[in-house]
């Protein structure tokens, strides 16, 4: 077996992975997979990266105007931000998926599943990361037998209300401490209205988990590395469309536009939790970008910091991917609707 | 995208990401207190594509594991896997991209471009007050802390101090140079600049996005960025030379 030496960092993956690619081919089952009869994905990826390498001068010069380039920039740091935590929360979700006996779940959370709901949005505080981790370990969840309602409340609560994310906000709003306690109530009480919102309106055959059949059967090492495989390609992949998606709109929507809505109270609330879905921004740095929209209410801020973490671009994407689009396009307007009306309420109140 | 392919996938995505931590390259894009976290997922993205191809190239009957029969049951979905792999992982195929992105074409921090887009971040006082300026004549300091001095409490921790600080050119609001630098509090994407005008000694006919070192004394000259409507304090600059970009661009 010589494929840990092509893994050496470092030396550049790129030159790294082509000792690999003759094994694949060569490896049982290749030829049977393969696309078309004649190549392998294997095959194609070589084929794509030898072309991208022998074309990489003219790709760099095709990216150097500076609107290309601040995209690509964007794109990346997006990605390289997230990874970190994809992985993580990745990991978490394969030993859920794997590790974590079915019975636990049934103890852990109330029968009932309305009580379950709170406290599973309540869990949420535990778990410090931000979004893209939230994703495949509620997926995960229901999968282990876990109520929708509950997995779906963690999945909203998750990346609002944990310790990072409210420090860092404390941090961003140093002369309105109130402004964490209405970020981190909000956040509770969308996530449970539409926990119990599933439980009324929801129907189970929205969500359409991917078939796994890995999961079943195998060893519990081999399920444990295909889960993991599977969900980091997978989720992987719609983070990359909703990194695509903010880079473009980082790019070209100059902040100019928002300064003539944000006079009109109604306008720049909206314009705000808009705002927040284009951007995709991880949710532990949000906070500074909404302290820095100093032209805007704080209230409008606070839906600001209310809906990123729920409803994204990437978000859409990586849910689309994960439990089907059926379940998306319904899950995420109803998400955006319930926090823009719940958060302007509490900087009603609160703030 | 077959198993192999992605166990390449990974291999490719691990090894760019630490590659990019273990040299500097991550800093163009997130903050350096994520580096251990950056090198950790990509050796974890290193260890699943080995294990994955490792659990694909093993001999089929797969005798190793006594205790669960249905071990090779592994390699009989291999099939399944592939039916419904036509129309699901397709979606993997994009992870080449920010593979691309990182290895292949490695873009630039963020500059000037994104300066023009933003407005400057110094919009609300952050610190209630500000300790003495560094020792050392002239003092070093960041230009976001020099600009918070300036704008929040009229330059008085300041006084008439000469102090020296380092950023990039680019356009201001009327035209005329400014210093900025980009501040991250996550990732490029949430990057805001902080602006800085200049007064005296400008250097002007430079390139945007030159990094120059300047030293000067407070001014009390304030200006409005366009963008949102903030306050841009000035410097007031008696000398300036070109430095190389520093090895971390952003404050």
């Amino acid at each position: 077996m010589d494929v840990p030496p092509g893994a050496t960092p470092g030396t550049g993956a790129a030159g790294g992975a082509t000792p690999d690619v003759p094994e694949g081919k060569a490896a049982p089952g290749g030829p049977r997979r393969s696309v078309g009869g004649w190549f392998g994905s294997v095959e194609v990826l070589a084929a794509l990266l030898v072309l991208l390498i022998v074309f990489r001068e003219q790709l760099a010069a095709a990216l150097a105007g500076p609107r290309l380039q601040t995209w690509t920039t964007v794109f990346v740091s997006v990605l390289v931000q997230a990874v970190p935590f994809l992985v993580f929360g990745v990991l978490l979700s394969a030993v859920i998926a794997v590790f974590v006996p079915r019975s636990f779940w049934a103890r852990a959370l109330p029968r009932h599943p309305a009580l379950a709901v709170p406290v599973a949005s309540a869990a949420g505080v535990v778990l410090p990361g931000c979004e893209c981790g939230a994703v495949p370990i509620a997926g995960s969840l229901i999968r282990r037998g876990v109520t929708p309602a509950a997995a779906l409340a963690f999945l909203l609560a998750a990346p609002a209300v944990n310790p990072i994310v409210l420090a860092a906000t404390a941090v961003a709003f140093p002369g309105a401490p109130e402004m964490v306690l209405a970020r981190a109530l909000a956040s509770l009480v969308v996530a449970m209205i539409m926990g119990w919102l599933w439980l009324r309106l929801g129907r189970a055959d929205w969500i359409r988990l991917p078939h796994r059949p890995e999961l079943e059967g195998t060893s519990r090492g081999a399920a444990f590395w295909a889960a993991m495989r599977h969900d980091i390609i997978h989720a992987g992949g719609f983070l990359v469309v909703g990194a695509m998606a903010a880079a473009s709109i980082n790019v070209l929507v100059p902040e100019r536009w928002l300064q003539t809505l944000a006079d009109s109270p109604v306008l720049s609330v909206l314009a705000l939790a808009v705002l927040a879905v284009l951007l995709s921004l991880c949710s532990e740095a949000d906070a500074f970008v909404a302290a820095s929209l100093s032209q805007f209410s704080l209230t409008s801020r606070l839906v600001f910091l209310v809906v990123g973490p729920m409803v994204d671009l990437k978000l859409i994407s990586m849910q689309a991917g994960i439990f089907g689009r059926r379940f998306a396009f319904r899950f995420a307007p109803a998400t955006f609707v319930v926090a823009v009306g719940v958060a302007s309420l509490a900087g009603t109140v609160l703030l | 995208m077959n198993r192999q392919a992605q166990a390449v996938m990974l291999l490719l995505l691990g090894g760019a990401v630490v590659r990019a931590s273990v040299t500097d390259l991550y800093l163009r894009y997130v903050k350096e207190g994520l580096r251990p976290f950056l090198i950790a997922a990509g050796l974890a993205l290193i260890a699943a594509a080995i294990m994955t191809l490792w659990y694909d190239l093993r001999p089929a009957p797969a005798p190793a594991d006594p205790g669960h029969g249905p071990d090779d049951d592994g390699h009989g979905h291999a099939a399944d896997d592939d039916g419904h792999g036509h129309h699901e992982p397709r979606v993997g195929w994009l992870l080449l991209l920010p593979v691309l992105g990182l290895l292949l074409v490695a873009p630039p921090a963020l500059g000037s471009y994104a300066v023009g887009q933003a407005g400057t971040a110094l919009a609300s006082k952050q610190q209630s007050d500000y300790p003495p300026l560094p020792p050392g004549d002239p003092a070093p300091v960041t230009v976001l802390d020099y600009a918070a001095r300036a704008l929040f409490e009229r330059g008085e921790s300041i006084g008439d101090r000469r102090v020296r600080l380092t950023g990039f050119i680019a356009p201001g609001p009327d035209g005329q140079p400014i210093l900025a630098r980009m501040v991250l509090s996550c990732c490029a994407a949430d990057g805001r600049p902080v602006k800085l005008g200049m007064t005296g000694d400008v250097p002007v006919g430079l390139p945007h996005d030159t990094w120059v070192e300047v030293t000067g004394r407070y001014s009390d000259r304030i200006a409005r960025d366009p963008v949102n409507d903030a306050e841009i304090p000035y410097l007031a600059v008696e000398s300036w030379r070109e430095v190389p970009a520093p090895r971390n661009q952003y404050e």
